[in-house]
């Protein structure tokens, strides 16, 4: 079967990306655990580390982009460097959204804000399973599990739900650590983001499959923000 | 030929090739990297044959061919009168546009050119060793008796690859060797050729740049100066000639606006 160089160059990319995937992953973790220890030198070392994400994703690009130019990649091939140019952005933007929740616990330093923790810890640890889950499915190309993972949004909706009604009364009942409490919004906004983007993997992983380009509609709170 | 390590498989200084008063190419400074796919690019009448045929004093057989500067392998001048020609060619094979098999047998055209050459060993196994090196073995392992000319143009070609490699070159030049191939049997020479560069060093002239994207590691961009002689404009990796050419000219041809 012809075509070597760029099967090989092709599996060298989506282990790149599926390595990028888990540095995204882990970083989620460790800055959601960092909220509840108040570990500012490990949020710190969180908020570093995005740089070292930032350099993986610009690698994969060029590693892509230097596939598409010497190698005419068409069809299949086509669709799936284009799919991973796509992916390796929204783990990028993945890894922002934990660096911004290191964020919050740098801000917060010592001060001991009063956030919902248990929801918190719920939808990361979804949201990385889910991502985890739609990474796997997006290397083997596997589009009837890909459309799966989308609607296990809604758990992640429930819990940002609950989150939210906490954080509000939170802010009625004690009006003078708005401030901070408001930093737990952040929190939950990132965490539900990032669920939406591991939708967006799912749907270029369709896109390889089938060539069909849609959006999957999960219905959430940015749908209904006007 | 002395055996030294050189830093490059083979390396041109200053060199300028003539037809007669015509000036073909002019002060190709070339520096092929050892087990590595180098390809020449350029437009038709740019230099590009000329100078790969330098490269194992094929321009010999051109009467009105001369050139200056110097094409160095193993640290000495190729050009110097007292290198053996056909030994060079023996260290640095060439394969042609159109595949030029003897009008014999598949086993034939592998054992003749190495007996010409002095092989003293075990012809069967050379040519199993050198068709299996080829890609081909297990196509034609039952019909070696077979004349060479039935076989399709890219097994052919593959065949003429094979009888190159049997006289155990360093360096196979290669002038457009799929220019008579359809797609697919091009892409299983260029496999051929990546397998290959493990072992050999390759230089291919090629017209299709985008065989040159595929299956090289470096890219030599050559085009005609305003006097008509051949120049080179950029030579660097591939993966950078392709994504960001340094030199407009490369640009303008890569991307199809030349001319």
């Amino acid at each position: 079967m012809p075509r070597n160089v760029l099967n090989k160059q092709l599996n060298m990319v989506q282990d790149e990306i599926l390595l990028l995937g888990s540095m995204v992953e882990q970083a989620t973790l460790d800055a959601v655990k960092t909220l509840k220890t108040h570990d500012v030198k490990q949020a710190r070392a969180v908020f570093e580390q995005d740089q070292t994400i930032n350099e993986k994703r610009f690698a994969i690009e060029n590693a892509i982009l230097i596939l598409m130019a010497t190698q005419q990649p068409m069809a299949r091939d086509l669709r799936s460097l284009a799919a991973l140019l796509e992916v390796n952005t929204e783990l990028e933007r993945i890894g922002d959204y934990a660096k911004g929740i290191a964020k919050v616990t740098m801000r917060m330093g010592a001060v001991d804000v009063n956030m919902p923790m248990l929801e918190i810890d719920q939808m990361a640890e979804l949201a990385v399973e889910m991502l985890h889950r739609a990474l796997g499915a997006f290397i083997e190309e596997n589009a009837n599990v890909a459309l799966a993972i989308p609607k296990e949004d809604d758990r992640i909706d429930q819990w940002f739900n609950t989150a939210y009604t906490k954080i509000l009364k939170e802010m009625v009942a004690n009006p003078e650590t708005i401030d901070q409490v408001n930093l737990a919004l952040w929190v939950i906004h990132n965490l539900e983001r990032m669920a939406d983007r591991v939708s967006n993997i799912c749907e270029r992983t369709v896109f390889i499959a089938t060539g069909e380009l849609f959006e999957m509609d999960t219905m959430d709170e940015d749908d209904l923000n006007i | 030929m002395e055996q030294q390590n050189s830093q490059y498989a083979i390396e041109t200084r200053k060199l300028h090739i003539f037809y007669g008063d015509f000036q073909a190419v002019k002060d190709i400074n070339l520096q092929i990297e050892r087990n590595r796919i180098t390809a020449i690019i350029g437009p038709s009448g740019c230099g590009k044959s000329t100078v790969l045929r330098a490269f194992n004093r094929m321009n010999d057989f051109v009467p009105s061919a001369h050139a200056t500067g110097e094409v160095l392998y193993h640290d000495q001048n190729i050009n110097d009168p007292s290198v053996d020609a056909v030994q060079l060619r023996r260290m640095i094979g060439m394969v042609f546009q159109k595949p030029n098999p003897f009008p014999k047998s598949i086993y034939d055209n592998i054992a003749w050119g190495a007996k010409v050459n002095g092989f003293r060993g075990n012809t069967d196994e050379l040519v199993e060793e050198t068709l299996r090196s080829a890609a081909l073995w297990d196509e034609v392992k039952d019909d070696l008796k077979k004349s060479a000319l039935a076989l399709s143009g890219g097994q052919q070609q593959r065949l003429c690859i094979a009888r190159a490699l049997a006289v155990r070159p360093e360096i196979i030049l290669m002038d457009e060797p799929c220019s008579a191939l359809d797609p697919i049997a091009t892409l299983k020479i260029e496999d051929l050729m990546r397998e290959l560069s493990q072992n050999y060093t390759i230089i291919i002239v090629t017209h299709n740049m985008q065989q040159a994207a595929r299956a090289s590691d470096f890219t030599s961009f050559f085009t005609m100066d305003t006097d008509r002689a051949g120049v080179m404009v950029e030579f660097n990796e591939t993966a950078k000639i392709f994504t960001k050419p340094k030199d407009q000219r490369t640009e303008d041809y890569i991307t199809g606006r030349f001319g």
